[in-house]
């Protein structure tokens, strides 16, 4: 295809850091800080003080320049940021609860839903299953090194003819006997071009779908970069293709088969995203009611007139409703009780209202909306992306209309 | 080496003040209470120092229990333990009576603290815990390395910085760029969840201050934006409303 370029790696530009201030203040009307508890508030500053040190002075020109920093996947990995709910000794950083998940999630992607998507990927599609659904062999192999940030990873489940519908893959592993040959190709696969190691989803001899973990370097395996993107631009996204890649028996993950290996992955992404978008929400919130208060229009604040504080009133109360239900995912999923369904309407919600707030606030910030000063119009485009993956925003709708009515729509 | 850090705890730097009771106390609704920063680097030196040549590092703050989350981020940053002084700190002598009173009990070889606290800026309770202990206090400074019993400081001065040798025991007062404040990651906050955090009654000295009541500084006005190309507007403006020409 012409607009894949096969070495991303001899690329070097040049970021700009900015000097500018991020002031970023979260809103908290209903004062449902009261439900979190210290260690979450910690964990929530703590993210925050590093996101505004490592993400928001380089992010715009880095979208601008649709270039990937590399080097923060070590930092997350420094942070604890990857598979937080992973367990020591597999993640020595590792063990703490969903909210706790969430609300990293929530932060990272306040600064930028790329961010988020590497992180989310790392921990929740590639540790996830390898922790879930893997060998003591294998977790001691990869998780400390994903956890780290030594290694980055991918997720394999989506390909070129089959997205919403990834149960009639054709990606396939065949017995040799003492090793597996994988064939096929996958697409849109986030941070695929410098992943280690990537956890594919193919079919066996018998039509079952299991998961294999590929490494970087394995014969017949490339990872060729998807250019020209408009959105997640900071994130590095790409294909999977394999040809007579060798795999070795202890590459695949022993304990799960059929596509609920990874749907059970997904649903804990999505919950993340439910938070994650949700932050990228209030970024824009943020910046709107920041903008309206210092733009003088007709000789007022622009916050001052009824239409824009109809804006912002709207835009609040979504946030707060939205705080709501994601706070309250987080208790049920701490609890093991989260269904698929619940987190569809969570991630669902988030990303709708996200949008919603992020094309209201371009409105508030007039022209200088449309630019990289603010990073609305960059939450905009990024969350086109997160409205589609993970679940298109309509199916979501379908898994929630089979729930309600007990009558699957989907084909 | 046994290293004791002061921490205050004091409303994030971006807070909105306003004042309640005529005037005469913080409203401490819906702020965030953080470190101080220049306790944040204080910390953050303390524990350099700590991992690079082995010792402890101990959090103290003289507060009430709401300063407790504080004292639980210095021990996620990196201190082994911590000690609240259970006690309202509204006087510089008495916070510093209570720090010394650790002090002597405890044996420490350094005492980190900030320059001033961001609060109330005093500048005071490093230079009235040297004078109890008996040790020399330096403030404010800005780099330290220490060598064997040797230690050397930077201070800033007017105009330069000064450099001084000095050994152990001692109290420092720190500023930036003593070392980069450091963000708690997510091993250390649960680390911190099972690190001792001492309460201990003050011991009793009265305030030798009372405070009055307190006045926020005159709202800013906004910036006008001139052309260049009206260089003389901007003359006018200096000469006649701003008066500074
Ligand atoms: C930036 C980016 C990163 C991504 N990262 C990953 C990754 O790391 N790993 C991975 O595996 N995948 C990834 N994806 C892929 C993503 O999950 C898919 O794009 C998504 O599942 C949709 O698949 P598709 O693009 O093939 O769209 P399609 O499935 O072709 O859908 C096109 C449209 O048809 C609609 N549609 C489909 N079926 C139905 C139906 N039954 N009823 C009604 N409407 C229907 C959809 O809602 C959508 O609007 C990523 C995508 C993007 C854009
Ligand atoms: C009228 C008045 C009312 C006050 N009310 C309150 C109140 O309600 N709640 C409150 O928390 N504070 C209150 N304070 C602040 C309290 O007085 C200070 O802790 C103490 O006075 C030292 O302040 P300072 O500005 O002189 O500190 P500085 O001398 O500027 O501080 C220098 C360094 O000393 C150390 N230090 C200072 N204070 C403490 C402390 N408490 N614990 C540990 N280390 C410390 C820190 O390392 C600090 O960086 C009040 C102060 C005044 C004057």
């Amino acid at each position: 295809m012409r607009f894949k370029r096969k070495y991303p790696f001899m690329t070097t530009v040049d970021i700009q850091k900015s000097t500018k201030q991020d002031l970023y203040e979260q809103p908290d009307f209903y004062s449902l800080d009261d439900l979190l508890t210290e260690e979450h508030k910690l964990i929530r500053a703590s993210m925050r003080d590093f996101v505004k040190r490592e993400i928001s002075p380089i992010i715009e020109d880095c979208a601008q320049k649709c270039h990937f920093p590399r080097e923060i996947v070590r930092k997350f990995g420094e942070m604890g940021a990857f598979g937080p709910t992973v367990p020591a000794p597999y993640n020595p950083n590792g063990g703490l609860d969903y909210i706790s998940y969430g609300i990293m999630m929530q932060e990272i992607e306040r600064g930028d839903s790329g961010m988020r998507s590497t992180a989310s990927v790392q921990g929740s599609l590639v540790m996830f299953p390898i922790y879930a659904f893997g060998s003591e062999e294998q977790r001691l192999k990869y998780l400390p090194k994903l956890a780290s940030g030594e290694f980055l990873g991918c997720f394999g489940l989506t390909e070129p003819n089959f997205g919403s519908n990834p149960a009639g893959m054709v990606t396939n592993i065949k017995d040799m006997g003492d090793h597996y040959l994988l064939n096929g190709a996958k697409m849109w696969i986030s941070n695929s071009p410098y992943a280690d190691v990537a956890v594919v989803w193919a079919k066996d001899d018998n039509g079952r779908i299991r998961g294999v973990i590929v490494e970087k370097g394995m014969e017949g395996f490339s990872a060729p970069e998807i250019h020209q993107k408009w959105s997640l631009r900071a994130s590095i996204t790409g294909e999977l293709v394999f040809q007579d890649v060798k795999i070795p028996k202890e590459n695949i993950l022993p304990n799960i088969d059929g596509l609920k290996g990874p749907l059970k992955c997904l649903d804990n992404a999505r919950y993340g995203i439910a938070w994650g978008a949700l932050g990228a929400a209030m970024d824009c919130y943020d910046t709107a009611r920041r903008y309206s208060m210092e733009r003088i229009q007709f000789d007022k604040p622009i916050g001052g007139f009824q239409l824009t504080q109809k804006k912002l009133s709207e835009m609040l109360t979504a946030i707060t409703q939205a705080q709501l239900l994601v706070w309250r995912l987080g208790v049920l999923k701490n609890a093991g009780k989260a269904t698929t369904a619940q987190i569809s309407m969570a991630k669902r919600n988030s990303v709708e209202i996200a949008l919603n707030i992020a094309r209201e606030a371009r409105q508030i910030l007039g022209g200088m909306g449309i630019t990289g000063e603010y990073p609305v119009m960059r939450h905009m485009m990024n969350l086109e992306s997160v409205l589609t993956y993970e679940g298109t925003h309509d199916i979501h709708l379908l898994i929630l209309g089979a729930e309600i009515t007990g009558i699957p729509a989907f084909k | 080496m046994k290293i004791l850090v002061c921490i205050t705890h004091v409303p994030d730097t971006t807070s909105k003040i306003a004042f309640m009771n005529s005037d005469t106390e913080l409203n401490k609704a819906g702020l965030t209470f953080v470190i101080g920063p220049y306790d944040d680097y204080a910390l953050a030196r303390a524990v350099e120092i700590k991992e690079a040549q082995g010792g402890t590092v101990t959090a103290l703050n003289v507060g009430l229990a709401e300063t407790e989350p504080t004292l639980r981020k210095a021990l996620a940053i990196g201190a082994d333990d911590a000690i609240r002084i259970d006690a309202d700190p509204t006087d510089a002598y008495f916070v510093a009576t209570q720090i010394a009173d650790i002090a002597r009990k405890n044996g420490y070889d350094a005492i980190f603290m900030g320059r001033e606290s961001s609060d109330y800026n005093g500048g005071q309770v490093h230079g009235m815990v040297g004078e109890m202990l008996g040790m020399p206090s330096f403030s404010p400074v800005m780099k330290v390395e220490i060598e064997g019993t040797k230690v050397t400081l930077a201070r800033e001065i007017e105009g330069g910085k000064e450099y001084i040798e000095a050994s152990f025991p001692l109290v420092l007062g720190c500023q930036e760029p003593i070392a980069e404040w450091k963000i708690p990651n997510m091993r250390g906050i649960m680390s911190a969840r099972t690190k001792p955090l001492q309460v201990i009654a003050p011991v009793s000295q009265e305030n030798l201050t009372s405070g009055g009541h307190y006045e926020l500084p005159p709202a800013r006005s906004g910036c006008k934006f001139i052309d260049a190309s009206e260089a003389e507007k901007l003359i006018d403006l200096l000469k006649n409303e701003a008066k500074v020409l």
